[in-house]
């Protein structure tokens, strides 16, 4: 009897919280239902080719499966396969990770440099160099002009260039010679890098509040060095961050232009990367449970290279 | 607000630079300017040589006898090519506009509440749109693929337009551009009767032309240069940059064209970026990621 009547104050001691907590969102969904509808378009597509994508990915990364038969749980098989029995992904995975550790700081160096030292110039000047600096990389495709300058016979640029000095006699397969592809690839890929984080610090450097470096002065900042690590830098640390994804996401996708230069598959698969070994799994051999296991990886390399540079670029200045 | 930035910029420094490390800096700037510069001033040097300046060895750089030969060839090549050029540009010209203006509008919609009001869901969301700034489109192309295929939009113009309208970029500057605006402005609309659409289609919009101009020039490129992928197979569906990829591939004799082809590609967007540096960098200057 007693404990009958207690589970039933109980109950009813709860149904009410529970239905204010429902409730409460409800309200809350109505209350703000413009704001949604006005979200919704944007946001189904991005779920829909986006977030939605990337989770399927990892699902199907445990499936052997070629868009003809049913999907078949495989395990972890796809994975062992990756890291144990496929030499051409560790080329590829190797040279990602020399992107990654040249191309990659060098670029983003290089977008505040050359932002810095721009940002001095008069406005006209200025001008005028963040067209020349940042051109190359909304110019499409047309890094194939790169492809005459290292043309292999004597009418590439280069060959030409050193023939004629007396550097060389014969002209160099530079494209098709492993020691040189790389490198090449490289120089093409930090040619078309001062992109949107080049042009995010220049905006930077313009909004840094010029009482801050007279305070400064005042306080004691002796050179132009200590006045971008203690005053510059921190102040453009968001910008810094944000440049700072771009550059690593851009670093870590290197694919078209180690195609446009070197062919697919490369010599030797010399310029090979993680992107394009995922389209030869996924858009020619059609093994997608495969090819998602190689952007599951991906996805784990950027998005960790990603937040651990957020970490270190929030101590910088301090 | 520009005439204001310019005025602070001419302002004497309190620190300058010694003679010698202002001189190494523009040898610096030169240098890394022209390589920068010399492909592009190379290609469209190209595009106005006669066949025997192209060939001649060794090769040189400035055109001698400028002509519009290969520009009248490239219309040539086309008028006999089996799918006219019109219907490729066509094509370029309908992915292009539809997937830029809708992105700035979709983009811009979803960015207004996000960057004015906090709801219910509104941190999680904007934290997953920063979050895939930091992973390429190459990670979900596998499963993007069939997707398509389930939506039956293989070989239509719609796998090309639509995913570039939730391009995360432009979300996100978009977003951070306006939360500037002033509270003010929208409480005073709401005073006066207008409803949220009402407030962001004619408040917040017009407020926030530089930030339309940056989604454009980044989104612009990417669409104007797309060659369909691997989801376009049918001639007439193709782009202009397919099918001017495919006159290049003619080999040697096609040279001349190819550069004709080089220089219309890239003029565009180059343009483009001119029209609308000083509002890129305005949109940029709150580019930043708070922590």
């Amino acid at each position: 009897m007693q404990t009958e009547t207690t589970s039933q104050t109980v109950q009813g001691s709860i149904r009410p919280m529970k239905s204010s907590r429902f409730a409460h969102v409800m309200s809350e969904l109505k209350r703000n239902k413009h704001y949604y509808i006005l979200m919704s378009p944007y946001m189904i597509i991005f779920f829909t080719f986006t977030v939605i994508p990337v989770v399927f990915s990892l699902i199907l990364s445990f499936f052997y499966f070629n868009m003809l038969e049913f999907p078949r749980f495989v395990g972890w098989q796809n994975y062992s396969r990756l890291f144990l029995n496929d030499d051409v992904f560790m080329i590829a995975l190797k040279n990602t990770f020399l992107f990654a550790v040249i191309t990659g700081p060098i670029s983003y160096i290089a977008c505040f440099i050359f932002a810095w030292i721009i940002n001095e110039l008069s406005p006209k000047v200025r001008a005028f160099m963040t067209l020349i600096f940042y051109a190359p990389s909304i110019s499409g495709n047309v890094f194939f002009i790169w492809l005459i300058v290292f043309s292999g016979d004597s009418y590439g640029y280069l060959n030409g260039f050193l023939m004629k000095v007396g550097f060389i006699l014969e002209p160099i397969q530079w494209l098709q010679d492993e020691k040189y592809i790389l490198p090449i690839v490289m120089i093409v890929q930090l040619w078309l890098s001062l992109g949107t984080s080049f042009l995010a610090f220049i905006a930077g450097l313009q909004t840094i509040d010029k009482s801050l470096i007279e305070a400064a002065a005042v306080d004691g900042i002796r050179n132009r060095w200590q006045e971008l690590w203690f005053i510059t830098l921190p102040s453009m640390r968001p910008q810094l961050m944000f440049g700072a994804v771009m550059q690593i996401t851009a670093s870590f996708a290197v694919a078209d232009i180690s195609i446009a230069l070197a062919g697919f598959p490369s010599v030797n698969y010399a310029a090979h990367t993680v992107v394009t070994h995922l389209m030869d799994y996924g858009t020619i051999r059609f093994e997608m449970g495969y090819a998602s296991a190689i952007a599951t990886v991906l996805f784990g390399l950027m998005i960790g290279t990603n937040l651990l540079t957020q970490k270190l670029l929030r101590k910088v200045g301090e | 607000m520009a005439s204001k930035l310019i005025a602070r910029l001419r302002m004497p420094k309190r620190l300058n630079r010694s003679f010698t490390v202002s001189f190494l800096l523009f040898v610096l700037l030169a240098l890394f300017g022209s390589f920068m510069a010399l492909p592009l001033i190379y290609a469209i040097n190209n595009a106005f040589k006669p066949l025997d300046e192209l060939f001649i060895f060794p090769p040189r750089f400035f055109v001698n006898n400028p002509t519009l030969d290969n520009f009248f060839d490239l219309v040539a090549i086309m008028g006999n090519s089996w799918v006219p050029l019109s219907r490729y540009l066509t094509n370029t010209l309908l992915i292009t506009l539809i997937g830029t203006a809708g992105h700035i509008i979709l983009a811009s919609a979803a960015a207004y509440p996000l960057a004015k009001y906090r709801f219910l869901g509104s941190k999680s969301l904007f934290s997953i749109v920063v979050l895939s700034l930091m992973f390429s489109g190459h990670v979900t192309a596998t499963p993007n693929y069939m997707v398509m295929s389930w939506l039956g939009w293989i070989n239509t113009h719609a796998s090309i337009i639509v995913p570039a309208l939730a391009f995360p970029l432009g979300l996100f500057l978009m977003k951070q551009f306006m939360e500037q605006i002033p509270d003010a402005l929208l409480e005073a609309a709401k005073i006066d009767g207008a409803n949220e659409y009402r407030i962001y289609w004619s408040i917040v919009m017009p407020n926030v032309k530089p930030a339309w101009l940056t989604l454009l020039i980044l989104q612009f490129p990417a669409l104007w240069g797309t060659d369909g992928g691997s989801f376009i197979y049918s001639e007439n569906l193709k782009t202009l940059h397919y099918a001017l990829g495919q006159i290049v591939q003619g080999g040697i004799a096609r040279a001349g064209v190819g550069a004709a082809v080089a220089l219309i590609l890239m003029a565009v967007p180059i343009t483009l970026f001119i029209i609308s540096q000083s509002s890129v960098i305005q949109t940029m200057a709150t580019s930043g990621m708070k922590e």
